[in-house]
């Protein structure tokens, strides 16, 4: 058997339920790793060393009576802290929501609970998810296991370091306009953006309502695959959550791409793309075609205005969900001396407990939703969005799979794009679209470029996420018998 | 000090224009987007949930029996339901938002166009409505330390969120109102339309129906609108018709010292009944509405509204109609039986054979009477509809006499019974047995022998004191008419 640590969550299940280890052991394990490296990598903000043993107990107590277990029980999962926990903090990375302790789960955490799996605690990120790099963390960043130096992306950049780093064989992530797939991309990991209203927003503490899924991060597509539909579903306590069944996903790994028609967004490359990073895309796409998959080049030509259309709807929402952390009711409260107003106190606790990123975007979303201002920002933006699900729809009408690199470059240093804001929204481009049309897209690794991971991006049509677990496990399989070994082999010793 | 203009002067050189908004909770048994409880009263903070507290993570869902409930209120007022309409978030910080932001309609709402017919003296007023929308509540503040209950010089204040998130309609009038009567007479048709439909109890005095008025003055001839003031939370009846006419003499006094009307928000003191300004238009909130992305739009089908529709009770102004045709009701009558709350009882009454005229009288005297001796409403009498038919029934038979009926009625509000039991336990029966009665009158002849021989001489009118003996000896339950006519036969006057 392999190193424990290194192994698949499906290899981690099935040794459990034959009881050749305990979910104990499991769980012990990665606390222990945890211990070992996190002050390196810092993936963690909270762990929750006795929730996770004793719910890893329980996953034993329960093989013992004989009780079935599903395919992921008994494997650990970090868990992004903006998705609230029962009892345990929920910071969203941020200081405003110092000291708050959630009365309720998330759907997905009941989901990854029920499903038997073991949540060791909850990973930093971008505050509010707002970021691509895990340095706007208002407590400190996350550093790339690959190289310390460099960025694990973000927003869920702790939960894609944790798996990256051998801390957890799983992460719950959010992806709002990349958050899951872009530090999957640049940790050599799995990650996915469900159809959105496939999984449900419970408990996920909104950025931007109508772009955040939450989806896993891990570091084989079969895992993806059974992770994603254990937090499927829907949900009737989320209205934008779908009422249809939870997609059969797992049963695509390992089916055959022959005859499969597979788009390369022709607006996604060319200028701002590293050579290199175009080079792993074009090898793997050629690597399809050599699985029979039909190629074929296709335009999206309002991609180009993705971007600055999620700059404007992603902060106007944020300003408005953003708006309820005021030191009233929970977390920080700042400057309540007795004699400010109550407006005051609010103004205060929102001036010290949010930082430069969060505010930058609250004004931005604030500007473009005045008066006057809404038709030119707002509702230009909507327009766009609009464009660019047609630009999806005419697409899905020649292929079945659009592809891209899921990020321009791979991970850049820690630092480098701090102060440049625009830069750091760059690394968004490629996976903006799908959050804006609301399809499924994912990341898998597809080799290295100077020694860092490059991410391969598909896209498929709403509802249709079996079709890029077909794609993405034939890529998987192909890429890892020809390479030898799976990418994560090759991520450095802590 | 505020200069007032004289009210019959000011009416007599400007026209009021006066529009009124009313939000009316709506009786649901849970909240507008949670599951929690309505019910009036609760300790504070007790009927809450992560929902209706904003709790970061939490989502609405629509409840289905307030979308029931304001279609059926749209569908009174003779409004279009809207097919596709949509929430907005109506942005603005306050500690009673749980979310700072108050989950609403805006340019989509669910119930457009209307009218309201009123009655104002015999004269029926047309008012139009402009739309009808769905909201939430907001919790409420109690500011503690100040003198009045104020937030102004209170040390600090307590919000309870009980309230928060109840249902509630907003009914937007055009500016068609003219006059002070016609605005209070339209907010008694409406209270009386919610209670009819079902939709709520629309107690103003708890707040379930509250009213703000706008109101502007113009020249007569003048089709412009002029400047308006809003006057917000009128808590009663008497409130909206004085704080409208206070209004009117307030701006007719600036008008006529050639001043302007201030834009502005102004509030009304009960105890004075007199309006103060707030805030003016120039410094108002920006509410930044967009549509709610947390909630899919709402698409009502034509079945569904066809439905609600046909399940429509009788509204009140077709009972109306309908109780002077088939009963012969004056409009007068109407207003007193309606003014008095005892429609629903006088036809109750009537549905169970009573003569309109003579149901009408005993709700609206006798009952009305001993409800108000009770301080209770008529209707909150423990008397039925056929209770009350019974004992008219029984007095035209002559089986009661009016003296008995009053007895009758006394038990049954006593809790004694049905009347039939009340007359057979009290043995309230007049005694119709010849020979029983006979020997009471002779009896009555026999001990009053003078008076028995004025009468024998021809002073009828002393046989009264005879008849007074005879109803003594037989405790009332003889029909007087009956004993005179025997006592004159019997004296040979007959
Ligand atoms: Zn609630």
């Amino acid at each position: 058997m392999r190193e424990l640590l290194r192994l698949p969550a499906t290899e981690i299940a099935a040794a459990v339920a034959k009881g050749d280890l305990s979910a104990v052991e499991v769980t012990r394990v990665h606390l222990d790793r945890i211990a070992g490296v996190d002050g390196e990598v810092a993936a963690f903000l909270h762990v929750d060393a006795a929730g996770a043993l004793a719910a890893a107990r329980s996953i034993d107590e329960q093989r013992t009576k004989g009780e079935p277990l599903g395919p992921l029980a008994g494997v650990p999962i970090a868990i992004k802290d903006v998705l609230t926990t029962r009892g345990v903090p929920t910071t969203c990375g941020s200081r405003i929501l110092d000291g708050w302790r959630p009365p309720y789960d998330a759907t997905v955490v009941r989901k990854v609970r029920a499903a038997g799996l073991i949540p060791l605690g909850k990973a930093n990120m971008d505050e509010f998810a707002m970021g691509s790099s895990t340095e706007n963390s208002a407590f400190r960043p996350t550093r790339n296991p690959w190289d310390l130096t460099r960025i694990p992306g973000g927003s869920s950049g702790g939960s894609a370091a944790a798996v990256a780093a051998f801390e957890a064989p799983l992460a719950l992530g959010t992806d709002t306009g990349g958050s899951i797939r872009q530090p999957a991309a640049v940790c050599g990991l799995v990650g996915a953006k469900p159809t959105y209203g496939g999984v449900s927003r419970y408990g996920l503490v909104a950025f931007s309502s109508s772009l955040d899924q939450a989806g896993p991060l891990t570091r084989t597509v079969l895992d993806a695959a059974l992770l994603h539909e254990a937090i499927a579903g829907h949900d009737p306590l989320d209205s934008t959550s779908i009422d249809t069944p939870v997609p059969s996903l797992a049963a695509e790994v390992g089916r055959d791409v022959a005859g499969m028609r597979v788009g390369v967004v022709r607006e996604l490359s060319g200028e701002g793309y590293q050579p290199e990073v175009e080079e792993r895309f074009r090898e793997a796409v050629a690597l399809l075609g050599d699985l029979d998959a039909e190629i074929v080049e296709v335009s999206c030509p309002h991609f180009a205005y993705a971007l600055p259309a999620y700059y404007l709807i992603a902060p106007s929402e944020a300003s408005s969900n953003l708006a309820r952390f005021d030191g009233m009711r929970y977390g920080l409260r700042a400057g309540d001396d007795g004699v400010a107003s109550a407006e005051e106190v609010m103004s205060r606790t929102r001036a010290a407990g949010f930082g430069a990123e969060v505010k930058r975007r609250i004004m931005i979303g604030t500007y473009a939703l005045s008066s006057g201002y809404y038709e030119a920002y707002y509702g230009q933006a909507q327009k766009v969005r609009t464009l660019i699900a047609r630009d999806f729809d005419a697409a899905y009408q020649q292929v079945d799979v659009l592809v891209s690199p899921t990020t321009p470059t791979t991970a850049f240093p820690l630092g480098e794009r701090v102060d440049d804001p625009m830069a750091m929204y760059l690394a968004d481009l490629c996976t903006i679209p799908a959050n804006l049309a609301g399809v499924p897209s994912m990341s898998l690794p597809c080799g290295l470029a100077d020694g860092l991971p490059v991410g391969f991006q598909i896209m498929a049509p709403a509802l249709a996420d079996d079709r890029m677990y077909r794609v993405a496990g034939a890529l998987e399989a192909e890429l890892d018998a020809r390479r030898g070994h799976p990418l994560l082999d090759e991520v450095p010793a802590l | 000090m505020t200069l007032l203009a004289d009210f019959t002067d000011a009416v007599a050189r400007y026209e009021a224009v006066i529009g009124l908004e009313t939000h009316v909770e709506l009786g649901t048994t849970s909240k507008m987007f949670c599951g929690c409880a309505t019910e009036f009263g609760a300790p504070p903070n007790t009927q809450v949930c992560p929902t209706c507290l904003g709790l970061p993570g939490s989502l609405p869902v629509i409840n289905e029996n307030a979308i029931l409930f304001a279609v059926r209120i749209g569908l009174a007022l003779h409004s279009s339901i809207a097919d596709w309409c949509r929430f907005a978030r109506k942005n603005y910080f306050y500690p009673d938002m749980p979310k700072n932001f108050q989950i609403s309609q805006y340019d989509e709402p669910l119930c457009v166009g209307g009218h309201l017919d009123v009655e104002v003296d015999g004269q029926t007023h047309r008012v139009g409505i402009t739309r009808v929308h769905l909201e939430e509540d907001t919790g409420k503040s109690l500011h503690v330390g100040g003198a009045t209950g104020r937030i102004h010089g209170a040390t600090h204040s307590l919000v309870d969120y009980n309230r928060a998130g109840i249902p509630l309609v907003e009914i937007v009038t055009e500016p068609e109102i003219r006059s002070p009567e016609v605005a209070r007479a339209y907010v008694v048709e409406l209270r009386e339309l919610m209670v009819a439909l079902g939709v709520s109890d629309a107690r103003m005095e708890q707040g379930s129906l509250r009213c703000d008025a706008n109101v502007s003055l113009r020249q007569h001839g003048e089709s412009r609108l002029g400047t308006r003031s809003e006057t917000k939370n009128l808590n009663s009846l008497r409130s909206v018709e004085r704080a409208v006419r206070y209004e009117i003499s307030r701006q007719a006094a600036r008008l006529d010292a050639g001043g302007r009307v201030v834009q502005e928000t102004r509030h009304y003191d009960e105890g004075t009944g007199t309006t103060s300004g707030g805030r003016t238009k120039e410094e108002s909130t920006d509410y930044r509405y967009f549509p709610e992305p947390d909630l899919t739009p709402l698409a009502l089908s034509a079945d569904y509204v066809a439905a609600v529709r046909y399940d429509l009770p009788e509204l009140p102004a077709q009972r109306r109609a309908r109780m002077a045709e088939k009963f012969g009701f004056s409009p007068l009558d109407l207003e007193q039986m309606r003014n008095g709350g005892v429609l629903d009882r006088v036809e109750e009454t009537i549905a169970a054979g009573a003569p309109p005229a003579e149901a009408r009288a005993w709700w609206l005297n006798d009952l009305a009477r001993r409800a108000a001796e009770a301080g209770r409403e008529p209707a909150e009498l423990a008397i039925t509809g056929p209770d009350v038919a019974r004992v008219i029934g029984m007095v035209a038979a002559g089986t009661l006499t009016s003296a008995l009926a009053r007895q009758v009625v006394d038990g049954v509000l006593a809790g004694e019974g049905p009347p039939d039991e009340v007359v057979a336990t009290r043995g309230l029966a007049v005694v119709r047995d010849e020979s029983a009665l006979g020997a009471a009158v002779d009896e009555a002849i026999a001990a009053n022998p003078d008076v028995a021989d004025k009468v024998r001489g021809g002073k009828l009118p002393a046989v009264g004191a005879l008849v007074g003996a005879v109803m003594k000896a037989t405790k009332g339950q003889a029909d007087a008419q009956a004993v005179r006519a025997l006592l004159l036969e019997r004296l040979g006057q007959g």
